[in-house]
């Protein structure tokens, strides 16, 4: 283990630039699972129909995949809306969230992995766009674009939604709906309504993430697998509900996972984040910056 | 004089910044009949989830029959004999009625005796009985009246056979009658031997009922005593009943 | 505790199953059965965790591959051991292991167990990627001895055989406890955990009973898998679609009783034996997938809820 300063530098850079994306591909589970207590483990499955549409969009018609996301994302705002409306009247006002909404999730996550893998094969596949080749340099460190980029994109995508949180007034009642269903009825909103928008919201974030994701790597179905670990960590150790947390969270992690693979090789790294999160949720279930 | 039955001392709870419950104390005889009143959010639950080990509360000590409650958790307290009826009845709703009363038959009142029930039916239907559930036995939770799943819950409670029972607001939203019912049902019980703490904010029943009144105003027990003297005492009539 | 009348029809039903793949006389026979009476297991295992107690496990592959790569360095290190020897050496260690995962995250709501599960089966998959001694991402080979030890035949029969009579022995569990005390603590824990404890049982306890039990039972499911395929690897052992049919079967069978993993894993079993030489393998894990969604939206009883009424 040969613990150079170039080496070093270069993997705490990587896995902040990691983190941020991390938190881009959790933030919609921050707002599933933090915020509305569904268990939706079917996002990573979202994030990577959403690399294959930004991969349709740009090797087919040759757009930007981040450009040809943010376009998409009405189509995947009406996905959410579609699954919660299912969920809702099957699992949520029935009482019986548990076990069946879990399955239900878990069932969606192989769906879509098996109906990509039908429909792409196990193929790898990548975008081609102008920054994903070259690299800043700053010193001993590298910048490479196709990390930057992306991490920027993300902390721009989780920046807008933590502003429609504070300052709209379905941003707040989805807060409100959070915290407490029962004031919200109160106040004539309709939480169904209001779970709705934001689990449409939350698979929308989906599009950005997925065009965000095949840019960094080259991405095949069952990738998402490695995902639900890293969603789940970031959850739980950012604190559910806490978009701060969670960017905090990921960058944490994005970091570990760097160190892990410089200097141990990649084929730990998808340990490392479902060891945190077991580690996390005997120790200290709350997460490092939770409420409860 | 008899030691008492339940011993509470300093006991604190505190969520976050805020303070559900500072130094209560308290002492329950055996076979007595206790009623606690208060506000809404004065800390009634709280104290009744620290008791029974649903919550552990932060400072203070809880004796039980002579032992130390401290760090034991739920299932341990029930079987060593205290029982509550939930505030909003939670049967095992995938469960008929006589099942749902075996559960504590075989977990609590077994263990405690160290023995196994001979015709855990016949005690079931006796159970269910008690509080004229036995027609309804095999029928689910969900096709029970407000009324029928509070008796479903006394019933559960006294399956275990508890020395102490806290009926949490067991009357609340219930007709005349039906408090009535209720009433009938604990003194029933603690004729038997049953020590009581009935929770209530129905106060004729409470007053009906309670050898001794306590009160609990904001996390703390304000009085203490003979009903007919606490319900005048000025700072609980401020506090709570209104002039 | 077990009912001796319920063994004994069981094993007569053992008998002429095997007896009737013996007459038929085609190989495929064997090894496709092989898959379903393992799918029986496996979905039995499950429903005493997930159906009978509430907690949902997604990592049935790692309890499943950990026995598989018991077998492995057994196989490697004591090579004279027989095979049933070493489906209880990869129980046991299942078992332990399932003790050991739930003691850190049974204390968590339900949810964070699932996600816990899923989380050992990676990283389960992680460790024995890593580790040379059993192949590695590069896999192992075993050698299928040619007869079957006992009896004159293959040993794809023997195999066949030693599946039968691990399922009968976790029916009979599963059914055993349905009737008995733990089974209604398990009920309990299911309805209302903490009403549960409030009634006196020592939910802690039960629900690590459950996890150790299940665990054990799919290890053991998982033990004899190298001497079937004789060629594993981390990919195809861990493979997700465990985790899937052992959810699917008994929720698509019901959940309720013994019974419903047994239909579920027969029907789902076999449907996938058929689609997979008629289709595809991919398409019948969609219809499974698809199976599973449906009858989670609109049949939450199962199949044996169509009958209850």
């Amino acid at each position: 283990m040969d613990l150079s300063f170039d080496l070093l530098g270069n993997a705490l850079v990587s896995g902040v630039l990691l983190g941020g994306f991390y938190a881009a591909v959790t933030i919609g589970v921050s707002i599933s699972f933090g915020m509305l207590d569904i268990v939706n483990i079917a996002h990573p499955a979202f994030v990577i129909l959403g690399s294959y549409t930004a991969y349709i969009a740009n090797s087919v018609f040759g757009f930007d995949p981040i450009l040809s996301s943010i376009v998409l994302l009405p189509a995947f705002y009406l996905l959410g809306v579609a699954i919660y409306h299912v969920y809702d009247v099957s699992f949520e006002r029935r009482g019986d969230a548990s076990i069946r909404g879990l399955a239900f999730f878990f069932g969606l996550l192989f769906i879509t992995e098996v109906t990509l893998v039908l429909v792409f094969g196990v193929d790898y596949r990548l975008v081609d766009a102008p920054y994903v080749g070259p690299s800043l340099h700053i010193g001993v460190i590298d910048l490479p674009l196709r990390l930057l980029v992306p991490c920027l994109v993300s902390l721009a995508l989780i920046g807008a939604l933590q502003l429609f949180m504070s300052y709209t007034f379905i941003g707040r009642a989805v807060q409100a709906v959070a915290q407490d269903p029962m004031a919200l009825r109160l106040m004539a909103a309709d939480p169904s309504r209001i779970k709705r928008i934001a689990f449409g919201l939350s698979i929308a974030s989906a599009s950005i993430a997925g065009a965000v994701l095949i840019i960094i790597q080259p991405v095949e179905p069952s990738i998402a697998r490695d995902y639900i670990g890293r969603i789940f960590a970031i959850c739980v150790m950012g604190g559910l509900g806490s978009f701060g947390g969670t960017v905090l969270a990921a960058m944490i992690l994005g970091i570990m996972e760097s160190l892990t693979s410089t200097f141990y090789g990649p084929s730990w790294s998808p340990a490392v984040a479902f060891g945190f999160l077991l580690i996390t949720l005997a120790v200290r279930p709350a997460g490092l910056f939770g409420r409860r | 004089m008899s030691q008492a039955l339940l011993t509470v001392a300093g006991l604190g709870k505190r969520f976050g910044g805020f303070v559900a419950l500072a130094d209560v104390q308290l002492q329950v005889g055996d076979g007595e009949r206790l009623g606690l009143i208060g506000p809404n959010g004065s800390g009634k639950s709280t104290l009744v989830n620290c008791l029974c080990g649903t919550l552990h509360n932060d400072t203070g000590q809880v004796t039980f029959g002579g032992t130390d409650l401290n760090g034991l958790s739920a299932h341990q307290r029930t079987r060593l004999g205290i029982a509550r009826s939930f505030q909003l009845p939670r049967p095992f709703p995938t469960l008929t009625l006589a099942e749902n009363v075996r559960v504590p038959i075989l977990f609590a009142a077994d263990v405690k005796a160290g023995r196994t029930v001979t015709d855990p039916r016949r005690r079931c239907e006796e159970l269910l009985d008690m509080v004229g559930l036995l027609p309804k036995a095999r029928r689910k939770p969900a096709d029970l009246t407000q009324i029928e799943m509070r008796k479903l819950e006394l019933a559960r409670a006294m399956a275990s056979e508890p020395r102490l029972l806290i009926a949490d607001e067991a009357m609340a939203g219930l007709s005349h009658q039906e408090v009535d019912d209720i009433l009938a049902l604990l003194m029933t019980l603690s004729a038997q031997g049953v020590t009581i703490i009935m929770i209530e904010h129905i106060m004729r029943a409470v007053l009906a009922f309670s050898q001794r009144l306590v009160v609990l105003v904001a996390g703390r027990k304000i009085a203490d005593g003979d009903p007919q003297d606490v319900i005048r005492q000025p700072d609980v009539v401020a506090a709570y009943l209104g002039s | 505790m077990v009912n001796v009348r319920f063994l004994l029809l069981a094993l007569v039903a053992a008998a002429l199953t095997f007896a009737v793949a013996r007459l038929i006389d085609n190989a495929y026979v064997f090894f496709a059965g092989y898959v379903v009476l393992q799918y029986i297991v496996l979905a039995t295992a499950w429903n005493i965790l997930g159906g009978y107690t509430g907690y949902v496990n997604f990592g049935t592959a790692a309890f499943f591959a950990l026995g598989a790569y018991t077998t492995v360095v057994l196989h490697k290190t004591v090579p004279v051991l027989p095979l049933p020897a070493m489906m209880l050496v990869g129980g046991l260690i299942s078992g332990v292991i399932g003790l050991g995962m739930g003691y850190l995250t049974l204390r968590l709501r339900g949810t964070f167990f699932s996600i816990a599960t899923l989380a050992m089966a990676v990283v389960a998959q992680t460790l024995i990627t890593n580790w040379n001694f059993v192949g590695g991402s590069r896999g192992a080979y075993i050698i299928r001895p040619a007869e079957s030890p006992i009896f004159p035949g293959d040993y794809i029969q023997y195999l066949f055989v030693v599946m039968l009579l691990l399922s009968v022995i976790s029916v009979a569990i599963a059914r055993a406890i349905q009737h008995s005390r733990l089974g209604y603590g398990f009920s309990a824990i299911r309805d209302d955990e903490l009403a549960a404890e409030a009634s006196g049982v020592p939910t802690l306890r039960l629900k690590l009973i459950a996890t150790a039990l299940s665990g054990g039972l799919m290890g053991m499911a998982g033990a004899p898998l190298p001497y079937y395929v004789t060629y594993l690897d981390p990919a195809s052992g861990f493979s997700l679609s465990y985790a899937v049919n052992t959810i699917a079967m008994p929720l698509i069978g019901g959940t309720a009783t013994w019974l419903g993993p047994v239909i579920g894993a027969v029907l789902l079993g076999t449907l996938q034996q058929v689609a997979t030489v008629t289709i595809s393998s991919a398409l019948s894990l969609l219809l499974v997938g698809l199976l599973l969604v449906g009858f989670v939206i609109a049949a939450p009883k199962g199949i044996m809820g169509w009958f209850a009424r």
